[in-house]
């Protein structure tokens, strides 16, 4: 190494990544979560730790279940919340990426929720921001989407316990995944016994080995004895070229089927981190049936967005913006 | 004007000099070194002890951006940062816009740089008009107007019969051919060198088999054509090696690789430090130690500064979107020098790799300190250390990863066909 590395220093006012967390961290903001659980079962569903605060969910790319889970944690905790959706081709036209933040961030906003397609966009609003301000990662590219990463920690917790003794199998296009990055990289920190991705080799990507997890080409055998089966959607939008060669012959080898499942531990459970493709990459009596845990998944969104954003106002209680 | 300069370290890699003697120029030409010429009054006298003095360096890929980016940098920005980098000669790829591929736009460079007293500008011709990989460009008018070759830059023929027929032409007229190693569809959505990096960082990689590949099939071409070609840019110990077994079957190919592949590793990106998005791509230390192995064996020809200038916008973007390069004409010598350091080769090695080595495979008259021939000379400080920063340097680029870093051999002159053509500023 040669030149002067930005490091990470920027990562611990934000909230960008699972990969530097720690397991301790992690088990803090799930815990966090456990008490706002609550929150959402009460009458009056609201708690005033971010009272006056602005967030902006700055959204480059589409999505329904990320954006209005943070939009619905944001308002549980008494903040503002503005929604910006736009188009990275409209951005392209004129303003440049920093710019349009810029411009966000003069109008006092306190917090920015942003997804983009580009892997690094957050990390590079995060870098340009005031240290007043938070940069929470809800998706970059095939990068990261921690909140999602961290969710699934809370579901698989909730209904499986202590990590250091479950086999995790992440199955299908982990090559695009963000959410499968996130996943691993938390699984990891938590001490999992052992975390699998299972793909097509060309949908895995090269070196994933380095992340610390086993892969496997065949279906049956990432999936034997496993406790957790996280099934990955298919990005097509993503893809280029020749990757996979029907939709019909990629759910016979890796479509999660009622006899593949079986082939898992008794008890195991499947999730998906959504949108679903019924018929592509899970048969639609697996999504369904009794071992899935995909809508409380939905759920446990909103409680562990709220923990992740009260972190962040906790880390800045107290600071004044400075004129 | 007639410049003495006394009592130097004479490096001449050309002919294996290095000795302490003195230099005196007459009428923009080396006149003598040792004794001054009978009647000889020095107009200017460079005192160079404890100095090194070597050949003005021979840089065989420098973007100007003019025409077309000039708010990167300009003919005249670039080609005086060239000369306060101790850089006398450089070779301007044809990607401008418009592209060199007319004798109008090859004349008109050169004059510029002449015209603004920067470094001696040799175009490389376009290899297919507009560098469209369709159509051939008119190569010998390219030729006339003072190209010193032709090449596509970075953008691929993708058809190999078209490659084909531009070699073949190209050979009739004894022109050298430079080639970009990297498949176009390898290499497509890639941004940084596939590996595990990449996969942490969910970029899309470009494979060792991108550069490969294209060697392959265009080595295949030069047997057929007999072509003399000219590979830009290795950068994997597998691309190196194919390099290493064409020489050994005697094609008439060479090489260079930026000087900054020999340092950087892909680790650097870090966390998408936009300053590492280069093209090629830095790759692991193994094929960073196999450049320095091939550079050693000369089977890596020379070295260039590979410089690509841009703004900060250009890089204040996420990686993807960020453009790739280094602004490298001010860091090409103290970086060649740190190999000399680091054991790799010789310091009259490492200093032939940026001057007599690169002049040759041009076939120009430079990069020598040949009695006769025209006085391009670089004067530098091999113990200075100095801090390159965007504010002291004096391209337009603003992107360089080693921006902040400690530098060791600094220019303080550089002559140019015999005029003292850049100067260090002394301090107030």
């Amino acid at each position: 190494m040669i030149g002067a590395q930005p490091g990470g220093v920027h990562r611990r006012r934000h909230f960008l990544t699972t990969e530097d967390l720690g397991g301790r961290a992690i088990t803090e903001i799930l815990d966090t979560a456990e008490s706002f659980i609550s929150v959402g079962e009460r009458e009056i569903k609201k708690v005033p730790l971010l009272r006056g605060k602005t967030i902006v969910n700055l959204f480059f790319e589409s999505s329904t279940r990320t954006r209005t889970t943070f939009e619905i944690a944001g308002k549980r905790l008494s903040a503002d919340i503005i929604n910006i959706n736009t188009s990275v081709s409209a951005t392209q036209k004129g303003e440049s990426l920093l710019d349009t933040v810029r411009n966000l961030e003069a109008m006092h906003t306190d917090l920015f929720v942003v997804r983009h397609p580009m892997s690094g966009a957050a990390d590079l609003i995060a870098r340009s921001v005031p240290s007043h301000v938070h940069v929470v990662n809800a998706g970059d590219g095939r990068h990261a989407h921690p909140t999602q990463g961290l969710l699934d920690m809370f579901t698989i917790r909730r209904y499986k316990g202590d990590f250091r003794h479950l086999v995790v199998a992440i199955v299908g296009d982990v090559l695009h995944s963000r959410v499968a990055r996130s996943q691993i990289h938390a699984l990891t920190a938590l001490g999992t016994k052992e975390v699998r991705v299972v793909g097509p080799r060309s949908l895995l990507p090269v070196a994933v080995e380095s992340l610390g997890v086993t892969a496997y080409t065949d279906m049956a055998e990432g999936l034997r004895g496993a406790d957790v089966i996280i099934m990955l959607r298919l990005q097509f939008e993503r893809m280029s070229g020749a990757l996979i060669p029907s939709a019909r012959e990629y759910f016979d080898l890796y479509g999660l089927t009622q006899e593949r499942l079986a082939l898992a531990g008794k008890n195991a459970i499947v999730m998906h981190p959504g949108p679903m493709n019924r018929g592509l990459e899970i048969a639609s009596d697996v999504a369904d049936g009794p071992q899935a845990v995909i809508l409380p998944q939905v759920t446990n969104g909103i409680a562990v967005r709220m923990a992740i954003l009260a972190r962040l106002a906790g880390a800045s209680a107290g600071e004044g913006r400075t004129p | 004007m007639n410049i003495a300069i006394i009592g130097g370290r004479v490096i001449d890699p050309a002919r294996d000099l290095d000795t302490t003697a003195s230099l005196f120029i007459q009428d923009g030409r080396l006149a003598s070194l040792g004794e001054p010429p009978a009647g000889f009054e020095a107009e200017r006298t460079i005192d160079a002890r404890g100095l090194i003095v070597c050949p003005g360096l021979v840089d065989l890929r420098a973007r100007l951006r003019e025409p077309g980016l000039e708010h990167k940098g300009t003919v005249e920005s670039e080609t005086r940062a060239a000369l306060a980098g101790g850089i006398t000669q450089l070779c301007c790829p044809p990607d401008t816009d418009p592209v060199i591929d007319t004798p109008v736009t090859a004349q008109w460079l050169i004059d510029r740089a002449r015209h603004f007293g920067g470094a001696e500008v040799w175009p490389i011709g376009a290899l297919t008009r507009g560098l469209g990989g369709t159509h051939l460009a008119d190569m010998h008018a390219l030729h006339k107007a003072g190209c010193v070759g032709v090449g596509n830059a970075a953008l691929p023929i993708k058809d190999t019969a078209v490659l084909r027929h531009a070699l073949e032409y190209a050979s009739g007229l004894g022109l050298l051919v430079f080639l970009t190693p990297e498949d176009p569809w390898l290499s497509a959505q890639g941004v940084m060198h596939e590996g595990r990096v990449a996969t942490r960082l969910g970029l899309a990689g470009i494979p060792e088999s991108a550069e490969t590949i294209e060697i392959s099939r265009a080595l295949m071409l030069i047997e057929e054509t007999g072509v003399r070609a000219h590979f830009c840019g290795i950068s994997s110990a597998r691309g190196a090696a194919l390099i290493a077994e064409a020489k050994g079957r005697g094609l008439a190919v060479t090489a260079d690789t930026p000087v900054h592949q020999l340092y950087i590793t892909e680790d650097d990106v870090g966390i998408f430090d936009t300053n590492y998005r280069l093209r090629p791509p830095a790759r692991t230390a193994a094929d960073r130690d196999a450049l320095r192995e091939a550079l050693a064996t000369g089977v890596i020809d020379a070295l260039c500064s590979d410089h690509q200038p841009h703004e900060e916008d250009a890089k204040e973007r996420p990686f993807g979107d960020a453009e790739p390069g280094i602004a490298g004409l001010e860091t090409l010598l103290p970086l060649t020098l740190r190999l000399a350091d680091l054991g790799i080769l010789t310091l009259t090695e490492v200093l032939g790799a940026v001057t007599s080595r690169p002049a040759a495979l041009l076939g120009i008259a430079a990069g020598r300190l040949e009695t006769g021939w025209r006085a391009d000379i670089c004067i530098y400080d091999p113990h200075v250390e100095w801090i390159p920063t965007p504010a002291s340097v004096r391209t337009r680029g603003r992107n360089s990863p080693f921006f902040g870093t400690t530098m060791r051999g600094q220019v303080v002159a550089t002559i140019q066909g015999g005029r003292i053509a850049y100067e260090r500023p002394t301090a107030p």
